[in-house]
């Protein structure tokens, strides 16, 4: 009993310094808009994803603090207010990243949310949300779900898009690009955002041209690495064409393996989430691999003031061109700023987030992919087009650029509310405005 | 007729992969009796050394490209053997009389170390070092192109497959550790420094692991978590062939690749279920695992 206690008060004193030191002060104490950035900081979506987007995350919060982001964000930090950072690492799982936003919420008392990649984590961060009547910018995950799931959501929003676009554009790209397109095979990761992907794809594509023969459908295991088997299988069936949503380092070998053993050079394969590994191709990508950004993101971003300072800012401090999730993160920052500040009125104050929520919705911003407007779930999930292009690497100068590149609108790719991504393919895209 | 010879081929490229993983642990498992989960981390410390040394070499151009090779196994070794030696004298030397369960743990807080270290130092950015799977060009086969590389690796990994069986049982090295691994106490009785032989075999299954690791680096992009992905194959690999047996797991490897590989030609859809599916259905044949000895148990 007697050593129970020497241990007990030594223990307690610490832990209760602990708690006393790391207890925060809100936002409206020190006079700072806290936001809370979850992004994967471990795990094998860090590299290809958390990363880059961390690396925006910093820069434009760091740029908009000192007052250096080109109008119409030249307001420092949000509403004239330093914004200062909580950074949560997203590897973990969903309940993992419900209770660290909890902690967000309650703990460190966060003015708002930006963050979450896999669209597991964000389909149970959006009740809890909601709950917590917390603002939340979901930044990059695309599941559809998300809103069809939370039909009347107030305090959540997307700035990113819908996956569905990602492949109905794809589908869009490879039939006004005139390739021969007779039969499709397919390579996704087993996991709900393969399975959808292809899903999503295998339904546009047969839509848009009917009598598209499926020749084989590859699964293989997430980050499995080794696609020999597969690799044989694809080849084998013959298609024109393989579509897939693979991602990171999967996506990375699998391209190395697939040209080394001459997959591409008859046949033509699109990857909707390649642009993230434009630069580290190297050139073991064939030329004429058709890739997507997940939107207007990244190399297909278009020049405008905001895309211009970006790039060269992420360039100078990354010292390599940012990807798509960075352009993501950025977007998300901006849309935020953009709400608050109309919510605000004035600058120097922090609105009730029941008013952060009034303005978000139905919101329209200008960031580093151009005018995006919140213009689908009844005003909590962005509407914007795609742009898909061709990988061309040239070797005297080391770099990869993107040749014939095509844009969607957002009214061309994007369901209308009230009706679900695979009900809209499959009624033929109605009311679909394409150029 | 393409379907059935691309099984093969797929099946025995997958399968040297998987024996080249699985060698360390049963090599391990065999002399030592630790069912070592840290295995994983060996093969990523490997294939991160090797795609860091390959990486810093073809940015520099320093010489030839086949030398990258030479660079691949060099870091493995050195890797394998630097690791292994301060993980076996720092800390599993003083646990030997131990449970085995309580190894398996030791070993899988060792796994998360391991994994902690590897982000620490070598950061989360992928390393893709392709050099060395390209360089070696590709081959037709009938209507299938093979890469090289992947068609070298079969001859890797026969060759450590024989240098592993030769040792254990053309050698006196190797009678020595089979006496260790028949009873350890009447080998010790008989004059065999089975500390000596405990260090050198954790080292050499450490450095197997690392060497698949490396040689597996230039085929893949290397990220945080591989060796956690390939240690459950690798289980189950030495599980079907018989733990502690290297005539086991290659049995084990060429079983679990060509049904995987028929599985992905024939029936995509039960790809990820049919290696557990071999798994169990050996285990409910034989518990023991094909090449696994029922063992009387000492009272």
């Amino acid at each position: 009993m007697k050593r129970t206690r020497s241990y007990l008060a030594p223990t307690a004193l610490a832990l209760a310094a602990a708690i006393g030191f790391s207890a925060p002060v809100t936002a409206a104490e020190n006079g700072k808009f806290r936001v809370g950035i979850v992004t994967f900081l471990s795990g094998a979506a860090a590299g290809p994803f958390g990363v880059p987007s961390l690396n925006g995350a910093k820069l434009v919060i760091d740029a908009l603090n000192e007052g250096k982001v080109p109008a119409p964000y030249g307001l420092k930090g949000i509403n004239g207010l330093e914004i200062e950072t909580v950074i949560v690492d997203e590897n973990g799982g969903a309940s993992k990243q419900v209770e660290e936003f909890r902690n967000l919420a309650e703990r460190h008392k966060v003015d708002a949310v930006i963050g979450y990649i896999s669209s597991g984590d964000c389909l149970a961060i959006a009740p809890v949300a909601e709950e917590l009547k917390l603002t939340t910018v979901l930044f990059d995950c695309g599941t559809s779900r998300l809103f069809e799931e939370n039909k009347a959501p107030t305090y959540v929003f997307r700035t990113g898009l819908d996956a569905a676009i990602d492949n109905i554009g794809a589908a869009r790209y490879l039939i006004d690009s005139g390739r021969k397109l007779e039969s499709v095979a397919s390579i996704q990761q087993n996991y709900a955002w393969g399975h959808d992907s292809w899903g999503d794809f295998s339904a546009a594509i047969k839509q848009l041209k009917p009598g598209v023969k499926v020749t084989t459908e590859q699964l293989p295991k997430l980050f499995q690495g080794q696609y020999g088997a597969e690799i044989s299988a694809l080849s084998v069936s013959k298609p024109d064409v393989i579509h897939s949503s693979f991602w990171g380092g999967d996506m990375e070998a699998f391209v190395l393996q697939g040209n080394a053993r001459g997959l591409f050079d008859k046949r033509t394969a699109v990857l909707t989430c390649g642009e993230s590994a434009l630069d580290r191709f190297k050139g073991q990508a064939p030329n004429g691999l058709v890739i997507g950004a997940r939107g207007p993101f990244g190399a297909f971003a278009p020049e405008n003031t905001l895309s211009t300072w970006f790039r060269t800012a992420y360039r100078s401090s990354a010292e390599m061109d940012p990807t798509y999730p960075a352009f993501k993160m950025a977007q998300a920052i901006l849309g935020l700023k953009a709400a608050v500040e109309k919510a605000a009125g004035k600058p120097g104050v922090i609105p009730a987030k029941e008013e952060v929520a009034r303005s978000f919705k139905g919101l329209s911003f200008e960031s580093v992919s151009g005018t995006v407007r919140m213009a689908r779930a009844n005003g909590h999930q962005a509407l914007q087009g795609i742009a898909y292009g061709e990988y061309k690497f040239d070797a005297k100068s080391d770099k990869a650029t993107i040749a014939n590149v095509k844009s969607y609108s957002g009214e061309c790719v994007t369901p209308p509310d009230g009706t679900t991504a695979a009900d809209w393919i499959k009624a033929g895209f109605p009311g679909a405005q394409c150029n | 007729m393409t379907t059935l010879y691309a099984i093969l081929i797929d099946g025995m490229i997958y399968a040297s992969w998987l024996f080249m993983v699985a060698a360390g642990l049963t090599v391990i498992y065999g002399v030592m009796r630790i069912l070592n989960m840290a295995h994983g981390s060996f093969y990523s410390i490997g294939a991160y050394t090797g795609a860091s040394l390959v990486g810093w070499y073809f940015s520099g151009a320093q010489g030839a490209p086949y030398w990258s090779y030479a660079l691949l196994l060099g870091a493995a070794l050195v890797s394998g053997v630097v690791v292994g030696l301060l993980i076996e004298q720092g800390l599993l030397q003083f646990m030997y009389k131990r449970d085995e369960i309580l190894m398996v743990i030791v070993t899988y807080a060792l796994l998360l170390i391991l994994e902690d270290a590897t982000k620490l130092i070598f950061g989360v950015d992928p390393y893709f070092t392709f050099q060395p799977y390209s360089l070696l060009g590709r081959s037709e086969i009938g209507e299938l192109t093979f890469a090289n590389y992947d068609l070298a690796l079969i001859a890797v990994a026969a060759v450590i497959g024989a240098a592993c069986w030769l040792t254990l049982n053309r050698t006196h090295t190797g009678k020595v550790l089979r006496a260790v691994i028949q009873d350890r106490e009447i080998a010790i009785a008989m004059g065999v420094n089975v500390k000596l032989m405990f260090a050198a075999t954790f080292v050499v299954g450490t450095t197997l692991g690392a060497i698949a690791g490396a040689l597996t680096a230039p085929a893949i992009s290397v990220s945080p978590g591989i060796g956690v992905e390939v240690i459950v194959l690798a289980f189950a690999v030495v599980v079907v062939g018989g733990l502690g047996s290297i005539e086991g797991a290659i049995v084990g490897a060429l079983l679990v690749g060509i049904t995987r590989a028929a599985a992905v030609h024939l029936a995509p859809q039960i790809e990820l279920f049919v290696i557990y599916g071999v798994m169990a259905l050996v285990l409910a044949v034989r518990p023991q695992g094909l090449f696994g000895r029922d063992l009387a148990r000492k009272i």
